[in-house]
């Protein structure tokens, strides 16, 4: 046995962990789709900290512009400051819980109006621990009945898909991953081409053949082709249009805030859905995103030259 | 033979940093927490890599080698545990091994006290750090990554800033 000089143990042991690293991650290429035990692991056990400090987060930071920052007022009119200092806490506190209630019942609404469509309110508690994925995590998991690949979304439009679950947590692929996809079409020419993220707050529109008229702020809806999302929930507005080689370089703005998602719907079914017989008079009523998109008529569809 | 006396007797001045009980995996615990909640409320939050800021400070300060490296493939696969389904197990546990390694052998034979050099060391870690993700990404997984952007070099900058505060605060870890 050749003994190894103790200077070049750590540079043995440097590479021998590198090389498990490196089998490590051909082994996973080979099993990507099936789930990973220690994914399991290190997310249950960081999920609780996350839980408690999504709405820690809040506390803090409502603390600190509710309170410390107003520490620097004019000390000979304190106690109008401490008055004022109060009311806009209170005011703000009301804010606040308005703006909540507001997206709560805006969530309500959207699930009143698709009583047949099963779907799961949950909370955003954390994002991705990289910058190159764009991923959320849920507050909602298997026990919640959620499964990989169904699609989240908000009232305003799609957000994105489940890529993993855990117990009580699950993880959603952003629309904007560079991974992800939509079947999509342009709700006034009908034109069909999948969306997908490019790692950058706007979407990419594929397929789009130069020779196809497509303007700017028209907008994009599902086309159910995907399997995943129903037909018509809002997915973007076209806000950049180049012509490429050969089909157009088209980027679309997410109709769903996806900077900063707090509540999202997961859509509780791995089957096809149809909102559209779900949807009632009031929703069409109420001039909503998915109502507006449903109001162009949709039997005139066409599929984009690859 | 010589040559490893003479290099026994450079590093003799150079101090071993011992960390108070639980401090290292506290800290790391901390960082991957902050990593995935803060980018919630603040996405910008997102350009700052965390635990490779523990891995490059705990590395310059145990100067340890084996250490080091065992600390930073720890540190990297608990982040890619955390991270999106994109990033199989061990791609940033490779990029922090390599990274542990040279920075504990770096900070086992030069002064890494000074901000300044703190501040460069970061730079530099950050670039090889981004550079091995690359690579490993374009030779393993074939996905087709840029060599640079702005975002990089903007991100090199704003972690070798935090990181000069970040080690400041970690240095009240040490034991006296």
């Amino acid at each position: 046995m050749v003994a190894i000089p103790s200077r070049h143990k750590s540079l043995f042991l440097l590479v021998g962990v590198v090389v498990l690293q490196v089998l490590f991650l051909a082994i996973q290429i080979r099993r990507d789709s099936q789930g990973r035990l220690i994914r399991v692991w290190t997310v249950g056990a960081v999920t609780p900290f996350e839980r408690a400090g999504a709405s820690g987060v809040g506390g803090i930071r409502g603390a600190w512009n509710h309170y410390f920052a107003l520490q620097n007022a004019a000390r000979d009119n304190e106690r109008l400051t401490r008055e004022n200092a109060e009311l806009k806490l209170q005011l703000n506190e009301l804010q606040n819980k308005a703006e909540e209630a507001d997206r709560l019942a805006k969530l309500l609404d959207f699930k009143q109006t698709h009583k047949t469509v099963p779907m799961l309110a949950a909370r955003v508690i954390a994002a991705s621990a990289d910058s190159a994925t764009q991923t959320l995590y849920l507050d909602r998991g298997e026990h919640d009945g959620i499964r990989r690949n169904m699609g989240v979304i908000t009232p305003d439009g799609v957000v994105g898909k489940i890529s993993e679950t855990y117990p009580n947590t699950s993880q959603v692929l952003l629309l904007t991953d560079r991974d992800s996809g939509v079947g999509a079409m342009l709700v006034e020419s009908h034109i069909q081409s999948p969306v997908g993220g490019v790692g950058e707050p706007l979407l990419a529109m594929k397929y789009v053949a130069n020779d196809d008229t497509v303007a700017i702020g028209q907008h994009v809806v599902t086309s159910g082709m995907d399997r995943i999302f129903p037909r018509d929930l809002p997915v973007g507005t076209v806000a950049q249009i180049k012509d490429g080689n050969p089909f157009k370089q088209i980027r679309l703005k997410p109709a769903a805030n996806l900077e900063s998602l707090e509540d999202v719907i997961v859509l509780l079914t791995l089957q096809p859905l149809d909102l559209t017989k779900s949807e009632s008079k009031e929703a069409k009523e109420s001039g909503s995103p998915i109502a507006e998109a449903k109001k162009e008529p949709q039997s005139s569809a066409k599929t984009a030259k690859p | 033979m010589n040559d490893t006396y003479e290099l026994r007797m450079g590093e003799a001045h150079i101090e071993v940093h011992k960390f108070r009980g639980g401090a290292i995996v506290m800290a790391t615990i901390v960082a991957l927490f902050l990593q995935t909640a803060i980018p919630v409320h603040f996405p910008k939050f997102a350009i700052l890599d965390l635990p490779l800021l523990l891995t490059i400070y705990f590395g310059l300060s145990r100067r340890n080698p084996s250490t080091g490296l065992l600390l930073g493939m720890t540190i990297g696969l608990l982040q890619d545990s955390l991270s999106g389904p994109t990033v199989p197990i061990g791609l940033y546990g490779i990029a922090k091994t390599i990274i542990g390694y040279l920075a504990s052998s770096i900070g086992a034979r030069l002064d890494t006290e000074h901000p300044v050099a703190r501040f460069a060391l970061t730079v530099i870690f950050f670039g090889v750090h981004q550079g091995i993700v690359i690579l490993t990404r374009r030779l393993l997984l074939a996905q087709p990554e840029p060599w640079f952007t702005t975002h990089l070099a903007i991100g090199a900058a704003v972690n070798a800033v935090v990181g000069v505060f970040l080690f400041m605060l970690l240095d009240r870890l040490r034991k006296n």
